[in-house]
């Protein structure tokens, strides 16, 4: 890659900071370059995102068909799996599977541990207490 | 109080961190020399291991390898200690910067407010120097921005005490002094780290090294009808994001490879390295072209199964290139 080719495809990062890549300048020797994104790695990066999203809204059919509960929802907005949210609340993976698949054992909850919930969401009580589907 | 430290970008996090720090006690080395010396260049594919729902790809070693490489090449003494209590993990910081020592810390992405929001995914792996207090916010120089920033406490303490996968446990570290580093000691760091990466990467077994690559080659050969193009193209596109996104210098680290071979002809004036430079430069623009392929497949511009052939050969033709380029190395005599 010459300098002159550094991609400058405006993406994610515009209006944070520039990312710095190693290119070949005229004399073909290595030297550093800003970019601003380059539109091959955007498209990879909204699909991802596309593909969270997808996997948001089949939560909240799951959460109006009560086989999910409003914790699931917030837990893929967070990206998080049920493992990592298991690690995050300090709890077994089975309890917090639990507290996700079944609204049962959710509406059973203290408001301690709904908070702990709460916060780990970065959302207040309220939010996971009277939750509505937007 | 603020520790008179500098500020360097870089493309790769840990390399950044190590360069800088370094930099700091008095040994001068650039980015690539830093990747190169400790083994940086790499590949491994991890079928298994599904991240986002799609098979893992690393093109580095394991997070923290660098660093700790660079540390035993050149007998320096450090320090890395990890924290059960989140208050001690700050007791401890605050201490040291007091003593005037700038310390990298290990931390979550997800959490990180400086960051776009867009690339805050779940990833543990990334390195900052904290050099400075003031009030309750920590300076902070984060390697992949262009300048240095602040943080607040109660955002660090989240980060360092991120879960998941490489959970940094409040992991800090530090150099202690650094002692003058002789040329020829640079010289055995070059060639320990050109050995190393050598090694790893022509190493038998299927999914480390160039033969990672060509399994991968396979793979995406059969992508399509055992994955549909829908599953095939977030496949496609969580490879693209390891090899090219943000710290990697683009090129799945190829290019930083080239440049550290480059700078070694510095310090160990041999003609091998420049040519083994431009087979790397060659194996980077192959890993460009890949992404770009790639990226027309996930697209749905081009999905027919000759495009999917297509991608596999140039993966392929950039094993063949890195074959014989680790290959050399593993020859070359300085």
């Amino acid at each position: 890659m010459k300098k002159n080719e550094i991609p400058q495809d405006d993406g994610a990062l515009a209006n944070h900071f520039r990312e710095l890549c190693y290119a070949k300048d005229e004399n073909g020797h290595y030297t550093t370059g800003l970019s601003t994104g380059w539109e091959v790695k955007n498209v990879a990066l909204d699909q991802a995102w596309d593909e969270i999203h997808n996997r948001i809204q089949e939560t909240a059919v799951l959460i109006k068909q009560g086989k999910k509960t409003p914790l699931a929802y917030f837990m893929e907005v967070s990206l998080m799996d049920s493992k990592l949210l298991s690690q995050y609340v300090g709890k077994f993976h089975f309890v917090v599977k639990r507290h996700l698949n079944k609204p049962s054992s959710f509406s059973n909850l203290s408001d301690l541990e709904l908070k702990k919930y709460a916060r780990i969401f970065d959302v207040s009580l309220e939010d996971l207490k009277f939750f509505k589907l937007a | 109080m603020k520790i008179n430290f500098e500020h360097h970008q870089a493309a790769h996090c840990e390399n950044g961190v190590t360069s800088n720090l370094f930099r700091f006690h008095g040994l001068n080395l650039t980015e690539p020399m830093v990747f190169g010396i400790g083994g940086g260049v790499f590949f491994m594919h991890l079928p298994f291991l599904k991240i986002n729902n799609a098979p893992g790809t690393t093109f580095r070693p394991m997070p923290g390898t660098i660093f700790k490489r660079n540390a035993k090449y050149f007998n320096i003494d450090y320090n890395r200690i990890t924290f059960k209590s989140e208050q001690k993990a700050q007791d401890k910081l605050d201490e040291m910067l007091a003593l005037g020592k700038p310390v990298g810390l290990q931390v979550g992405v997800f959490h990180l407010p400086y960051f776009p929001k867009e690339y805050r995914f779940h990833f543990n792996a990334h390195n900052i120097v904290a050099y400075g207090k003031e009030g309750s916010n920590y300076l902070i120089s984060d390697p992949v921005m262009e300048t240095a920033t602040t943080i607040s406490e109660d955002d660090l303490i989240r980060v360092r005490f991120a879960k998941g996968a490489f959970a940094p446990k409040g992991q800090m570290y530090f150099p202690d002094e650094i002692p003058e580093i002789s040329l020829e000691k640079i010289q055995n760091g070059i060639k320990k780290g050109l050995k190393h990466s050598a090694f790893f990467m022509t190493v038998p077994g299927p999914i480390i090294g160039v033969r990672g690559i060509r399994y991968v080659s396979k793979q995406v050969r059969g992508y399509k009808e055992k994955l549909g193009d829908k599953k095939a193209g977030l496949y496609l596109g969580q490879l693209v994001r390891m090899q090219e996104e943000i710290g990697t210098g683009g090129g799945g680290f190829r290019y930083l490879h080239a440049a550290f071979l480059e700078q070694s002809y510095d310090y160990i004036p041999n003609e091998q390295l420049l040519s083994l430079s431009n087979q790397f430069t060659e194996a980077g623009d192959g890993w460009r072209n890949f992404a770009m392929k790639c990226s027309s497949i996930y697209r749905g511009r081009a999905t027919s199964q000759a495009d999917y052939d297509e991608a596999a050969d140039m993966l392929l033709r950039i094993a063949d290139i890195e074959e014989n380029a680790f290959l050399a190395t593993k020859k070359l005599k300085l």
